[in-house]
């Protein structure tokens, strides 16, 4: 073993263990995280078609009975059992987060790869309507964009997404006109490269990571989204459970002191969005390992 | 013929890298531009391949002007000229494998299918294993990288290369192999060819003509 190999492994062994602590809690964190969203999915997924019990099945000898072994999140105000009907309105919940992710990833990589790509006068009048629209409140605009539609899952879906792509496009744009000033882009129009191949694959291929990233980043916000209309009452028809329909629903009771129909609901929407955003975080801490992360929401 | 015609080229309209240079290339012929850092060699190099639009001047290919720049430019004059860069590392797309990255070029103009033919003789020429053609830029040295980068430079066999400092990183044995192989692409297809560097010693013997930058900046237009 030489000299420098002595020297390489100290400092390597010192590198470990300050930073062992670090990495222990990230690694906590990325396990709870997959655990969690694992637990959800699965849920999600599997209750439906394997328990045989209506989620509307009104019982109203039964309501507003606190947490028992019959029913451990309690039931309602008509007497349904809400670990069902929070599952139901999970499920719903994902459902809407992850189009409207979608949605927004696919139009802001669109836009902003456009804008970035173009260059010149294109980019600077589409980065001015995208600030334009960014200083709309979301919320806002959310509404006004259900407002124009008969209730139900699509709309939301639309309003979440068509709020939510401004972000996606900034950042889209700005990776891409990093992209765009290097050598190999050079390399690439001199070897003939149209200006479509040259975006598509050249620029668009560099951006996917941080993209995919801004996807998953969005699927708690939109989740959040779709119950801030439902509680709202603009989402979706009242009939159908959601998490943001659910919490509304059980505000009455919560006056005459029955917490559970809040706390459950409002913990399917917390517990979901913040795996979410543990995962994501800790991928982004992979790609990106200079930049400490917090939780980003 | 490629000629640069009082050329005033920079990043920002007020404040040019240079004013009014003028340099050309006959065809067959090897020019060395020689001169310090920063001074624009560079830039220049990017307007002799069509790849920065000069605030003023002309550049002729062939006796042409040349109107439109980068990927305005129809596809056959860009192609003309081919291009090596002084980084290897940042001019390879890091995605693609080194045969893919020689036959790049071939794909975007439509040459699909003789890109497997061409990027064997190619390998050969500048020394690439087939084992190095399977790897991704990040696998492989500077030298070797290079080495590829150059292959690409030749692939769609350019009437003029531009050399920008192509052996500025590299070692001796790789400076002469890669100057080697322009040297015979340039005497089988009769190609002419800007190399830019710092280094007097090497221009010198590659080239037919060696010229100072200072040379070719009017004096009344040196700002600084």
């Amino acid at each position: 073993m030489s000299m420098a190999d002595v020297a390489a492994g100290k400092t390597g062994t010192r590198w470990r263990s300050r930073a062992g602590d670090r990495r222990s809690t990230r690694t906590l964190r990325l396990r709870t995280s997959v655990a969690l969203l694992a637990l959800t999915v699965l849920a999600v997924l599997l209750v439906p078609p394997l328990v045989r019990l209506d989620q509307q099945a009104v019982d109203l000898a039964a309501k507003l009975q606190a947490p028992t072994w019959a029913h451990p999140f309690g039931t309602d105000d008509v007497g349904r059992d809400l670990l069902l009907r929070c599952v139901y309105g999970l499920r719903v919940s994902l459902l809407v987060g992850v189009a409207a992710a979608l949605t927004a990833t696919v139009v802001g990589t669109a836009v902003g790869a456009a804008a970035g790509a173009l260059g010149g006068w294109v980019d600077r009048s589409v980065m001015r309507v995208v600030d334009a629209l960014s200083s709309v409140p979301h919320l806002l605009m959310g509404i006004f964009i259900v407002a124009m539609f008969r209730p139900g899952v699509w709309p939301v879906v639309a309003s979440v997404a068509l709020t939510h792509w401004l972000s996606t496009a900034r950042i889209v744009r700005a990776e891409v006109l990093s992209l765009r000033a290097r050598p190999h882009i050079d390399a690439a129009v001199s070897g003939g490269a149209s200006r479509w191949r040259v975006t598509v694959r050249h620029l668009l291929p560099g951006v996917l990571p941080q993209a995919a990233l801004a996807a998953v980043l969005m699927v708690p916000h939109a989740m959040w989204h779709e119950s801030a209309l439902s509680f709202l009452g603009l989402g979706l028809p009242t009939h159908t459970a959601s998490l943001g329909n659910l919490v509304q629903e059980a505000r009455g009771s919560l006056l005459a002191g029955h917490w559970w129909p809040t706390l459950f609901p409002g913990l399917f929407i917390i517990v979901p969005t913040l795996a979410v955003a543990g995962l994501a975080g800790a991928w982004r801490e992979r790609i990106n390992p200079r930049r400490r992360s917090e939780l980003m929401l | 013929m490629l000629e640069l015609r009082s050329i005033t080229a920079g990043y920002d309209r007020k404040v040019p890298v240079f004013r009014d240079v003028s340099l050309s290339v006959a065809p067959g012929q090897a020019v060395g531009l020689l001169g310090p850092s920063g001074c624009g060699k560079s830039t220049l190099a990017r307007v002799a391949a069509l790849l920065h639009r000069p605030d003023s001047g002309t550049l002729l290919l062939d006796g042409t002007p040349v109107r439109r720049w980068r990927h305005r430019a129809p596809r056959d004059r860009r192609t003309a000229v081919g291009v090596v860069f002084q980084q290897a590392r940042l001019s390879a797309d890091p995605r693609l494998t080194l045969a893919d990255l020689v036959a790049e070029p071939l794909r975007a103009t439509g040459r699909r299918e003789e890109a497997a033919g061409r990027v064997a003789e190619l390998a050969g020429a500048v020394g690439l294993t087939t084992d190095l053609l399977t790897r991704r830029p990040h696998e492989v040295s500077d030298g070797q990288l290079q080495r590829a980068c150059l292959a690409r430079a030749l692939v769609l066999r350019p009437r003029w290369l531009v050399c920008d400092e192509m052996t500025a990183m590299l070692d001796a044995s790789t400076t002469a192999a890669l100057v080697r192989v322009v040297e015979d692409y340039r005497a089988a297809t009769g190609a002419g060819l800007l190399a830019v560097g710092h280094d007097r010693v090497l221009l010198d013997r590659w080239c037919d003509r060696t010229v100072e930058w200072a040379s070719l900046v009017p004096p009344a237009a040196t700002t600084s």
